[in-house]
């Protein structure tokens, strides 16, 4: 630790603190551009110029130069930092002449205008007039990929973005090309951009240079209503903002969450608003001779309750589909129970997991943070990529801190940090229950990490899949006191939650599979599931938000609320509660999937006990008092894991497939987005660049 | 300085040619494992050389490919420096000083010289012999005004003997490198003034040190020093 004097205060802060930092504790605020908290320092802004005694004799910029470079006085006394005396006003008024000479006077015309650093920091170091009469700089717009935007008059050279994309994507597509005034941002020849997370260019530019191209001229910030709700589009359940203006949803924006999404959200997360526009189911269908017809919410009822009277609960399944909140899951678990069905179930992709063996089987027990912790990584059947790009990014900052080795059994993919293949099946996984080059590196790491993936574990050896990986972690020593490096990685945001409520099978009931087979169930309730393709014959109950698979195959549709439409619980895949609240409303006759399954359930005469979504909130916590704690893990048994070890069971040698293929369309309203489709399609193009 | 993009026209590919490929690799052993992009450079100037003395947008993906580095950092890298030509130059390619010293000493009248014999900056001539660039100091100052010409210093140019040497160049004739006025290395133009007492010089044979830099550099203006 090290004392300063930062404007008459003295703090006392560690010593390799730069000198913005140490301001900081001494809550004294900075302007910057360049420097931001997760990127390596670049120090090319300047506008964080400090006076300082103790060290050169000038302006400092403070995001360069530590506490520990400044010398003490000459009586011992603590160096000091001056943030506001006449010489530092006038270097931050000459640093932001500098950078609005070329700067466009176009905010009028320029989305980051009302959230813009440069306008904030020109209304308190900026001059009324310019007295710069030579020429202009001129600069082309980039293309660089369909989702952001390129206005390059107004880029000052702050080189986030390409910081960003090389050292937390680790997709090092942009680069400066050029020197001095004429250095440009741009990708190689103008290719788009193939990370998952370019969308946090955007967000990092503290200029109007790069903006997000799919609601580009769409609204202003001050006239947006914010609304703090959780992503599920993956398990990782980033914190987001909703901007709503009037009913409509204008975009995503990522929130801070340290345990969770730090600062970064994925672009499926931030871009499919479109995908909530459009292919809405508004109003019931009932298919009458074959076609689907608009119905009143009356005939839709009637509808499935003149199919389900009578029929045996025997014969009656449910499945929850991967973007359900816990409140409706508990509600349909309830129905179910009441209808007398055991055939439920929450694993649309057959995901081996089993609730009854214990939490610490299927969630992700170290936690998204923990990453940074481990000291040796497996990945099984596993692409966190594409699975969970936060996640990834998370591996990827702690192989930076290096120090790290990871190894992967699965299928061959592209990380972005370079890693061990082991192999691509069970077998390879087997190997390093024994003695060898990896077995012992997980042996002998002090915090070692197994993570298990969707693909390693929906297939018919799933199970054995799984207690062979935790027999990986228990010989590595991964589960002990202190430290449980067992994690499922999993890829829907409902999972965790459904599986938390035990919505699988009950006792003589029927999984997905089982339920999905021609003549197996009379009637099936999906409730959001449109992975599954339900056989020929059964009558199918689609609950739903999208037209898309599940409400194709339906024989009823009830119009549901996407999740800007409601509030609920979604358990992330570390077992972590968050709360969403509601942004928007659903669109046309669609409500809140709760209070379809509570008039639905009235209508069936199994009434189910809430009036309102308080009183089924009150008696989900009340039955899993976990759930009420949000943002808060709970502890779990890691005997679990040695438990989970010792089912054991014979896998086959099939090669692990990852869970997902195409990144950009894996639920419903991704693939109702037009902005996901054409990120698809560029993907699968390879680099084409997209036509002008 | 303006702004430098890829030129339009581009060769399809490039390879380094085995020798120049076994010196690049002689180039990236010289640094430690993990650290063979700092290699980038000295490929990226064996490349221009092999070239023709430009940089092919091909070559930038060679050298990037060959040292496991992103296309988009050799682009920077090949963009920063303006040594690295990015449009195709002409077989002498003429850089021209006119920075302060050269420009005092009447380096406009040879840029004059280079508009009316070779044309506008950075245009070849049509037998693709000449083109010509206006560069900062080269650090011949002493000897202004000056020329590079590939890796040549052509020195005490005057506009008539700049006109003799791009003739000379185009047509393929000899020229003499160095100073133009024959004097050696940038000794005063007059002869020397000063250290002339040939006894400071007793003390050694009179063929030593200074006579051995001489036998490497033939030049006019020689046999001054042993004077």
């Amino acid at each position: 630790m090290a004392k300063i004097v930062v404007d008459g205060t003295e703090v006392e802060v560690p010593a390799e603190y730069t000198l913005l930092q140490a301001c900081e504790v001494a809550g004294v605020e900075i302007p910057r551009f360049c420097f931001h908290e997760r990127l390596s320092i670049a120090g090319n802004c300047r506008m964080c110029l400090v006076e300082v005694k103790g060290g050169p004799p000038k302006p400092t910029a403070s995001c360069a130069m530590a506490v520990k470079d400044l010398r003490p006085g000459p009586n011992g006394e603590p160096p000091v930092v001056l943030t506001k005396s006449p010489m530092v006003k006038k270097a931050r008024e000459g640093v932001m002449e500098f950078l609005l000479i070329n700067h466009p006077l176009d905010c009028p015309i320029c989305d980051q205008g009302g959230e813009c650093d440069l306008q904030d920091q020109a209304m308190a170091y900026g001059v009324d007039s310019s007295r710069f009469a030579e020429n202009k700089r001129a600069v082309e717009d980039k293309y660089i990929g369909p989702l952001v935007r390129t206005s390059m008059n107004r880029c000052i050279h702050c080189t986030r973005c390409v910081r960003f994309s090389t050292e937390v994507a680790g997709v090092p597509d942009l680069g400066a090309i050029g020197r001095g005034e004429d250095m440009e941002i741009t990708t190689y020849l103008e290719h788009a951009m193939r990370s998952e997370m370019q969308g946090n260019v955007a967000d990092l530019c503290p200029v109007g240079a790069l903006t997000h191209k799919p609601t580009a001229f769409h609204a202003r910030p001050w006239e947006l209503a914010k609304t703090e709700a959780i992503d599920v589009m993956d398990a990782v359940g980033s914190n987001i903002r909703i901007d709503t203006r009037g009913r409509e949803v204008m975009r995503i924006l990522p929130r801070t969450n340290e345990a969770v999404n730090e600062e970064w959200i994925s672009d499926k997360t931030r871009y499919v608003w479109d995908g909530l526009k459009t292919q809405r189911l508004d109003r019931p269908y009932v298919r009458v001779n074959g076609r689907l017809a608009p119905a009143t919410w009356q005939q839709a009822f009637d509808a499935i309750a003149a199919k389900v009277k009578g029929t045996n609960g025997k014969r009656i399944g449910a499945i929850v589909g991967d973007l359900a909140n816990v409140e409706e899951t508990f509600a349909f678990k309830q129905l179910m129970g009441k209808l007398g069905s055991p055939n439920i179930d929450c694993r649309q992709d057959g995901a081996a997991l089993d609730p009854s063996l214990g939490r610490a089987s299927y969630i992700f027990n170290p936690g998204i943070a923990g990453i940074e912790e481990a000291d040796a990584i497996l990945l099984v059947g596993t692409d966190p990529r594409h699975e969970a790009s936060i996640v990834n990014a998370r591996l990827r900052k702690r192989w930076r801190q290096g120090g790290l080795k990871i190894a992967l059994v699965g299928e061959r993919v592209d990380l972005t940090y370079p890693y061990e293949y082991l192999g691509a099946g069970p077998e390879s996984l087997a190997e390093l229950t024994g003695n060898g080059t990896f077995a012992d590196v997980l042996k002998g790491a002090e915090r070692p990490l197994v993570i298990v993936g969707q693909g390693a574990l929906a297939r018919a050896d799933g199970a054995a899949v799984l207690s062979l990986a935790a027999r990986v972690a228990v010989a590595a020593g991964a589960v002990k006191d202190g430290w449980n490096g067992f994690a499922v990685l999993h890829t829907a945001a409902s999972r965790v939650g459904a599986l938390d409520l035990g919505f699988v099978p009950g006792e003589g009931g029927l999984g997905t599979v089982a339920m999905t087979n021609p003549g197996a169930q009379d009637v099936v309730f999906l409730l959001g599931a449109d992975e599954v393709d339900v056989a020929p014959g059964t009558f199918v109950v689609y609950i739903g938000t999208h037209g898309d698979r599940g409400a194709h195959r339906a024989d009823v549709i009830l119009p549901g609320a996407a999740y800007s439409e409601k509030s609920g619980i979604y358990v992330n895949t570390e077992g972590r509660p968050q709360f969403a609240n509601r942004a928007a409303f659903p669109p046309g006759e669609a409500r809140e999937d709760w209070a379809v399954l509570r008039a639905l359930s009235e209508v069936l005469g199994q009434k189910l006990p809430y009036d309102n979504l308080f009183a089924l909130r009150a008696a989900l916590v009340e039955a899993h008092p976990h759930l009420g704690r949000i943002d808060q893990v709970e502890p779990v048994d890691a005997s679990t894991v040695a438990a989970l070890a010792a089912v054991g069971g014979a896998t086959d040698k099939a090669a692990f497939v990852p869970a997902i293929r195409d990144f950009y369309l894996t639920n419903p309203i991704a693939r109702a987005s037009a902005v996901m489709a054409e990120c698809s399609a560029l993907r699968l193009g390879g680099t084409a660049v997209a036509a002008e | 300085m303006s702004v430098r993009r890829l030129a339009a026209e581009q060769p399809s590919s490039f390879a380094f040619s085995p020798e120049n490929e076994a010196w690049a690799d002689r180039q990236i052993a010289k640094y430690p494992e993990g650290r063979q992009a700092s290699a980038v450079i000295p490929l990226l100037w064996k490349a221009q050389e092999q070239c023709g003395g430009w940089t092919p947008e091909p070559a930038i993906r060679a050298v990037a490919d060959k040292l496991g580095m992103p296309y988009i950092r050799v682009l920077e890298i090949a963009t920063f420096y303006t040594m690295f030509n990015l449009e195709p130059v002409g077989r002498h390619f003429v850089q021209l000083c006119g920075t302060t010293p050269c420009m005092i000493r009447g380096a406009d009248k040879l840029k004059e010289v280079c508009h009316r014999k070779i044309g506008a900056e950075r245009h070849v001539t049509e037998d693709g012999a000449l083109s010509w660039l206006e560069v900062e100091c080269l650090g011949a100052c002493a000897n202004a005004p000056m020329v590079q010409v590939n890796f040549d210093y052509f020195e005490d140019l005057t506009p008539e003997s700049l006109e003799k040497l791009l003739d000379d160049l185009q047509a393929g004739r000899p020229v003499t490198t160095g100073s133009q006025i024959g004097r050696r290395a940038s000794s005063p133009e007059t002869g020397l003034t000063s250290l002339t007492d040939p006894s400071l010089y007793d003390r050694k044979p009179a063929d030593t040190a200074p006579a051995a830099a001489d036998a490497e550099a033939p030049k006019p203006g020689a046999g001054d020093a042993e004077a």
